[in-house]
């Protein structure tokens, strides 16, 4: 929808108010989702279900808001770059914990 | 070298946005190796203290942390779309946009106050003596809540004082639809703040 309003603004990507506002939308939908599960008692999936919905959450603000789908790939590859360094210290951590 | 430089002293230097864009994600993910180590001492204290870390987060008031993620996620709304603004030439709705979040922004700090100002009320502040009787993990659970919520309200103070900056540069056209890419820099690290706290929200608040 609203594809002749995203047109190229001096060689740059012009993202219209409309899909801004459908993302925030969905935002506010998965905020009402986690609150909602976090009554349930799910056990050991809580935790499971609200960092899955938190990652949602985060895609749709890095892709959209932080414009990281329209950059050069290359934004892609650093900001990948840095979440799997992240994700290294976390399972190294886990690696000593879990297994003490 | 010098031949740039003379290039810039002429007004019709070479500008690289891409290059500035890279250098604001680079501070980003300093930004995102600084919470996450503290993520991760949250994660192995609430893998040894499971109980007590649920025990806790029952004195957290989940419609507060709620109605605060929805001014976060509100806020990073505005600030993208005052992006738009810019990109379309409308100055002053670029501008207003910006204001708005700032006042999003300001709003999400009094409420913190008036959480944090309770929380001092009923004695659960660290070091008080209410919060020393708790069992161990209640302890580690209030310390990782004040630093962290408290880093990350830091960073919305700084945010306001970015975004303040950014509705200065609009004003007086320093950022203009043809020169933007302040107003995405000052967006990325409002973005960013935002996405730390769709983080802290579950972890603190929705442990039930």
């Amino acid at each position: 929808m609203e594809h002749h309003e995203e047109q190229k603004h001096h060689g740059t990507h012009v993202i219209s108010y409309g899909r801004y506002l459908l993302i925030w939308l969905g935002l506010l939908s998965l905020t009402g989702i986690t609150v909602a599960l976090s009554g349930l008692d799910l056990g050991q999936w809580i935790i499971i279900t609200a960092m899955t919905i938190a990652s949602i959450k985060t895609l749709l603000v890095a892709n959209i808001f932080m414009h990281l789908k329209f950059e050069d790939r290359m934004f892609r590859v650093f900001v990948l770059v840095a979440v799997v360094t992240l994700l290294i210290f976390i399972v190294l951590t886990f690696f000593d914990y879990a297994f003490r | 070298m010098t031949s740039g430089a003379a290039a810039v002293a002429q007004g019709h230097g070479h500008r690289d946005d891409v290059g500035a864009k890279l250098g604001m994600w680079l501070f980003l993910f300093t930004e995102l190796i600084l919470f996450g180590g503290m993520f991760i001492v949250y994660a192995v204290y609430r893998f040894s203290h499971p109980t007590e870390f649920h025990v806790a987060a029952t004195e957290l008031d989940t419609l507060v942390g709620t109605i605060n993620t929805i001014i976060l996620l509100t806020s990073s709304l505005t600030v993208a779309m005052s992006i738009t603004a810019i990109q379309k030439g409308n100055k002053w709705l670029s501008f207003t946009l910006v204001g708005f979040t700032v006042m999003l922004a300001l709003a999400f700090l009094v409420n913190k106050y008036f959480e944090w100002g309770h929380k001092f009320e009923v004695g659960l502040y660290p070091g008080s003596a209410i919060l020393l009787n708790k069992p161990p993990g209640e302890i580690l659970y209030f310390g990782l809540y004040y630093v962290m919520t408290g880093l990350h309200a830091l960073h919305v103070i700084i945010g306001v004082v970015v975004l303040a900056g950014m509705m200065m540069f609009i004003a007086k056209d320093k950022i203009t639809r043809h020169s933007y890419v302040r107003l995405e820099a000052g967006g990325l690290y409002w973005h960013l703040v935002d996405i730390i706290w769709i983080f802290l929200f579950p972890l603190f608040y929705l442990l039930h």
